[in-house]
């Protein structure tokens, strides 16, 4: 789930920090700017996870302030393809059923990846896993707050930096009738078409 | 003109600080075999706990405006790491089960699976075990079962219920 991401950047200490330990102010100033952030096809950042080498630092005509190559290690979240994992259904739509893990919720499983046959109960707003069994068909709820085993089979990064201003006529038009789409940055699809994976408590013997 | 040359350098080590170049450790996301950058759940939830514990006593005194997204990540990953069975596992019990894992002739990401999850049916193995019909048998996959259950803790809560179950039968037959 988590790998370990070798990563070299160059940190800016403000003066006012530097009675502080070098090693302190760095590790502090890398969380401020990775922890909880997903960078393009790597991931989402959750904590340094050592330094490996600091390099010289500089002090720049103009800025009182000392930069530093740094080289790090940082912690990212990042399944494997056919990962297995568990989660929270968040909620259930049209789309699919959206999962969480807590840290990281971007997380769906399109109709055609759930246990077949399956069907979406309109009132409820819930997909629900139509069971066959020689007495006759169980319908099974995927109740939000459920926990969930399912296998991670794509991931999408989307690159949200903000791009240049946008064509005049585009803006007069967008402006008023449409707020632009938040897209998240990086989104998990899953599966639970396979035995075993589903709710737990469809499959716990007890 | 000086003071002209000086922004333009200013301008270089802010665009350069800006870009890092990130280089992954080991091969990239398609390949799930030979990561050597893999950690497992165990290993991120004792960094998180140590890195709590440092915060807690270095005290409040530092400002937490840039820190509310590691504090909101810590708190959460935390919190789901702690749901798993990890949060059993000690460094002795993630070599013991490295070493047993030997003989059974699993890639490093299903090891590092069945660490992170400790199936305790045949059809979790068989999830996490690709192509396991053709590799294990079902006595292999047995002793998988039994080696993954033995070796790495559980619920205490469940084990003691399931060890009152077993002496409550084995009264049974006496």
């Amino acid at each position: 789930m988590f790998v370990l991401v070798e990563m070299t950047d160059t940190v800016r200490i403000p003066p006012w920090q530097f009675e502080r330990k070098l090693n302190e102010s760095i590790a502090e100033e890398l969380n401020k700017k990775l922890a909880n952030k997903v960078v393009y096809n790597v991931g989402l950042c959750i904590c340094l996870y050592d330094i490996t080498k600091l390099e010289d630092s500089y002090i720049f005509p103009g800025d009182g302030a000392s930069h530093t190559k740094v080289h790090f290690r940082y912690v990212v979240f990042h399944p494997f393809l056919d990962e297995i994992l568990i989660g929270q259904i968040k909620s259930c739509s049209q789309d699919g059923v959206h999962v969480s893990l807590g840290f990281f919720d971007d997380i769906v499983i399109p109709p055609e990846s759930l246990q077949q046959p399956a069907k979406f109960d309109e009132a409820e707003q819930v997909w629900v896993w139509e069971y066959e069994t020689e007495e006759g068909a169980h319908d099974l709820y995927m109740d939000t707050g459920e926990e969930i085993r399912f296998r991670v089979v794509d991931e999408t990064f989307v690159d949200t930096s903000p791009t240049g201003p946008s064509s005049a006529e585009a803006s007069t038009s967008n402006a008023t009738e449409e707020v632009q789409k938040k897209e998240a940055p990086y989104t998990l699809v899953g599966s639970i078409s396979e035995p075993g994976l589903g709710l737990l408590s469809w499959w716990t013997n007890s | 003109m000086k003071t002209n040359a000086c922004v333009s350098s200013l301008a270089e080590v802010s665009l350069e600080s800006a870009k890092w170049k990130l280089k992954f450790i080991s091969a990239y996301f398609r390949r799930k075999d030979a990561n050597a950058a893999l950690l497992s759940n165990f290993e991120v939830f004792q960094l998180l706990t140590d890195l709590k514990q440092q915060r807690k006593e270095s005290g409040k005194n530092k400002q937490s405006s840039g820190q509310q997204n590691l504090n909101t990540i810590m708190y959460e990953t935390l919190k789901y790491i702690s749901k798993t069975p990890c949060r059993y596992q000690s460094p002795e019990t993630v070599k013991d089960f490295l070493v047993a894992m030997k003989g059974h002739k699993l890639t490093k990401a299903e090891k590092l699976q069945l660490l992170n999850h400790r199936p305790v049916t045949a059809v979790e193995i068989q999830l996490m075990v690709e192509e396991s019909e053709e590799r294990l048998t079902e006595e292999q996959i047995e002793s998988l079962l039994q080696t993954v259950t033995s070796i790495l803790p559980g619920d205490p809560e469940e084990q003691r219920r399931d060890s009152e179950m077993a002496t409550e039968d084995k009264g049974d037959q006496v």
